[in-house]
């Protein structure tokens, strides 16, 4: 008796690499999405936030007219340079508009993390869904129409 | 008045745009771009930039609760963008080219309706509806289950998932649904808001998910519909930081407190009451734009 171990060896140890687990999968998901739309709210509700303080003291103090609508048409890369440029001269309109522009993001970066999530779970279908949706709301940025 | 006190004047009243919008469950958008055009004299193009941010902001608030509680549809919610971002960028290029009275004169419709589909008796939650084959819905794999309601719900927040009770469900008339959602989207990028009444209309009424899955995963897709059509409007600067700031962070800060205010109170009664101004806005609205005052 004496070759055998004494201890039977423990129970076999958990596979560290469970296969494809969707239920699993989509609650991470769902969790991560859930973070992400918070921290991209709340960063940009922060940015706007300090952005209309500098605006207001930075004040011409007239209102601006908002009566009439005298819509210029500029494209967005060239809004996101000036926005940028504006941001760093600590321009509060600038900061405002940054602040919108992390707010436009956080939904397009939901789709982003949803697309990567459901590679991850070789969901092709979805991940398929989700290029599509992503190419949609690139075309509606980029494209000037 | 000078450019502080418009601005404070601009967030009191879209904190009330945000409050009223969380308790009538309409979204701060469809309150605030009537109280701003009709009271302030803005002009619809504006109103409606600065209110599609504000229908972001509140929209990805409240979907960050929604998700983790396990009532919304990730699938079914993704495969519906489509429409709804295909639809954002139809309204968003009509927004560009009809008259500021025809925008006020659907907006004002669209009041009537949303306060109308307030009122109207809702689904009855206790009774799981009977599962129906669809196809293309397990194909498309757009079933779910989500956590079933507890004897003390409303007083527990967190714990929802933890209960285990799960209810399943299916969708069903696909395509109905999908082109429902692709009319929601239009409408949000033609007026600037999150055209919750729609989106709810389409995923309860026509695809028969259950209510409380229908309106979160309709919350769930609004931040990414109104993004596909930030875009354009940000480009075409109907989206002013003056106005937006006020405008954004009133009708966060009002829907976040109605959210709380919703979790302790009898809405029905405040549901009828919010209903009549809806109603209100929606006629003054189409009355200004028909004399051309808008």
């Amino acid at each position: 008796m004496s070759g055998a171990e004494p201890f039977p060896s423990a129970a076999p140890e958990r596979d560290p690499h469970p296969g494809p687990d969707p239920e699993g999968n989509d609650r991470a998901m769902e969790l991560g999405i859930a973070h992400l739309l918070r921290a991209g709210v709340t960063l940009s509700a922060l940015v706007v936030l300090a952005g209309g303080v500098l605006y207001l003291l930075q004040g011409r103090h007239v209102t601006p007219d908002y009566r009439h609508f005298h819509g210029v048409t500029t494209p967005l890369a060239r809004t996101l340079g000036s926005v940028l440029r504006g941001a760093r001269a600590r321009d509060g309109a600038s900061v405002i508009e940054l602040g919108l522009l992390l707010l436009i993001a956080t939904p397009i970066a939901r789709v982003l993390l949803a697309a990567v999530g459901f590679l991850r779970e070789r969901d092709r279908l979805y991940f398929g869904i989700s290029l599509l949706v992503m190419a949609i709301l690139l075309y509606s940025l980029l494209f000037d129409r | 008045m000078n450019q502080v006190e418009f601005s404070l004047w601009i967030a009191v009243s879209s904190v009330l745009a945000g409050l009223l919008g969380a308790l009538t469950g309409l979204g701060g958008g469809v309150v605030i771009v009537p109280v701003l055009t009709i009271l302030f004299h803005v002009d619809i193009h504006y109103a409606i930039g600065a209110s599609l941010v504000s229908v972001i902001a509140t929209s990805s608030g409240a979907a960050a609760a929604y998700v983790r509680e396990g009532f919304s549809n990730i699938r079914i919610g993704m495969f519906l963008e489509i429409a709804t971002t295909l639809g954002a960028l139809l309204g968003a290029y009509l927004t560009a080219r009809i008259s500021g009275h025809a925008i006020g004169i659907v907006f004002g419709l669209v009041l009537l309706y949303s306060a109308w589909a307030t009122v109207r008796s809702r689904a009855d939650e206790s009774t799981p509806r009977a599962i129906k084959r669809s196809d293309l819905a397990e194909r498309l794999r757009l079933s779910g289950d989500y956590p079933a309601p507890r004897a003390d719900e409303g007083t527990q927040q967190d714990g929802a998932a933890s209960t285990g009770a799960k209810i399943a469900y299916s969708a069903e008339n696909v395509p109905a649904g999908f082109g429902l959602m692709f009319a929601a989207g239009t409408l949000s990028g033609l007026l600037g808001i999150g055209s919750g009444a729609v989106k709810v209309l389409a995923m309860d009424q026509a695809m028969k998910l259950p209510f409380k899955v229908s309106t979160t995963t309709s919350n769930f897709m609004i931040g990414v519909t109104a993004a596909a059509s930030a875009g354009i409007y940000l480009s075409r600067g109907y989206i002013l930081p003056g106005l937006a700031m006020p405008v954004m962070l009133g009708v966060l800060g009002g829907s976040l407190l109605g959210a709380r205010l919703l979790v302790r109170m009898q809405v029905h009664t405040l549901r009828i009451l919010f209903s009549i101004v809806i109603v209100m806005l929606g006629l003054e609205m189409i009355y200004s734009a028909m004399r051309g005052s808008l």
